[in-house]
């Protein structure tokens, strides 16, 4: 489990979760980012960009 | 012997995350997680220890330069930086394609608002401006007439950076609801599913749904051809059906499929896995 940095609500996390991944909080909706995994940290994930995805 | 696996990403999204633990799962694979973010390179004194890169990057500019900078250190890249660099430019992809005898739409490129409108009304509206670097159907404007031609591109010149003044007018072709994206991997086009949407603009990153889409003749066809046509490896093709036959629209080379496993039933992180290992052993 973590904190939201948005909302402060906890945000549930797998054990198989990796560094980089982007996890959806489920009280706010606001996409994060877990920037490190031990101990579990997350951050509002950026902002998407213009050259972004397929 | 363990091979070692070089995965360049940045934000880790579903696709990321199941091709982790697809390469977690073979023997004898090392994974070494390079995140685009912390990278630096040192042109001509980098020494990488990896038998492969693959490339996952969410932006292009970083994938692109990334992959030269990997196989200038003499490192195996999937896909290649000439995949990246065609498929990351409509432009250059489109001239690939006429270069391959790949059917499309009807494509005209322009340098200047006046040229392009002239060369608009010579194909006939309705058109698609599109920008030549962009996805997720970002910025794509439907024009139906010459007042919005001109409204668009005035505001493409005002607003945008150059990129967005080197004009590329696709024919609108009318897609009656949804357009198919297939899915190839080296030699073999593995799946493919329908886009349906009601707005002209099917990409499920803009609320396109995935079904299931057979695999016809035709289909693989075209595929493997436009898939030949940018450089091979692992790409989606986006694919119009028209009264002409199919035609491509776009080739991607870091494909998104995490609404295509389940709804093709293929396991698509297994044969690109494959695909890399393969590939690092070549």
């Amino acid at each position: 489990m973590a904190e939201c940095p948005v909302c402060g609500g906890t945000v549930n996390l797998g054990d198989d979760t990796v560094e980089g991944e982007l996890i959806p909080c489920a009280e706010c909706g606001s996409e994060l980012e877990v920037t490190a995994v031990n101990p579990l940290v997350l951050a509002e994930a950026p902002k998407e960009e213009e050259d972004w995805g397929q | 012997m363990i091979m070692k696996v070089g995965f360049l990403h940045s934000l880790i999204r579903p696709e990321e995350k199941l091709l982790i633990k697809e390469f977690e799962s073979r023997p004898g694979v090392e994974l070494a997680m390079i995140d685009d973010r912390k990278l630096s390179f040192n042109l001509g004194k980098d020494h990488f220890a990896y038998d492969v890169v693959i490339e996952r990057s969410i932006n292009h500019s970083r994938a692109l330069h990334a992959l030269r900078l990997f196989e200038c250190a003499g490192v195996k890249c999937v896909n290649t930086s000439k995949v990246a660099t065609i498929c990351g430019d409509k432009i250059l992809t489109s001239i690939a394609l006429e270069e391959h005898k790949v059917p499309q739409p009807e494509v005209r490129i322009a340098f200047t608002e006046d040229s392009t409108i002239q060369a608009i009304e010579e194909m006939g509206y309705p058109v698609v401006l599109k920008p030549a670097v962009g996805s997720w159907g970002r910025l794509l404007s439907k024009v139906n007439d010459r007042d919005a031609a001109e409204t668009i591109l005035e505001h493409k010149v005002t607003l945008g950076s150059y990129h967005h003044s080197i004009f590329y007018a696709q024919k609108y072709i009318d897609k009656k609801g949804r357009d198919i994206r297939s899915f190839v991997v080296g030699d073999e086009c593995i799946a493919a599913i329908y886009r349906s949407a009601e707005h002209w603009i099917t990409n499920t990153a803009q609320g396109g749904k995935a079904t299931n889409c057979p695999l016809t003749n035709e289909l693989k066809d075209i595929s493997l051809r436009a898939a030949r046509a940018v450089g091979g490896g692992v790409v989606a093709i986006d694919v119009f059906e028209t009264d002409q036959g199919l035609q491509v629209n776009e080739v991607n080379y870091t494909m998104e499929f995490r609404n295509s496993i389940a709804t093709t039933g293929v396991n698509i992180p297994n044969l690109i896995v494959d695909y890399v290992l393969k590939a690092a052993k070549e």
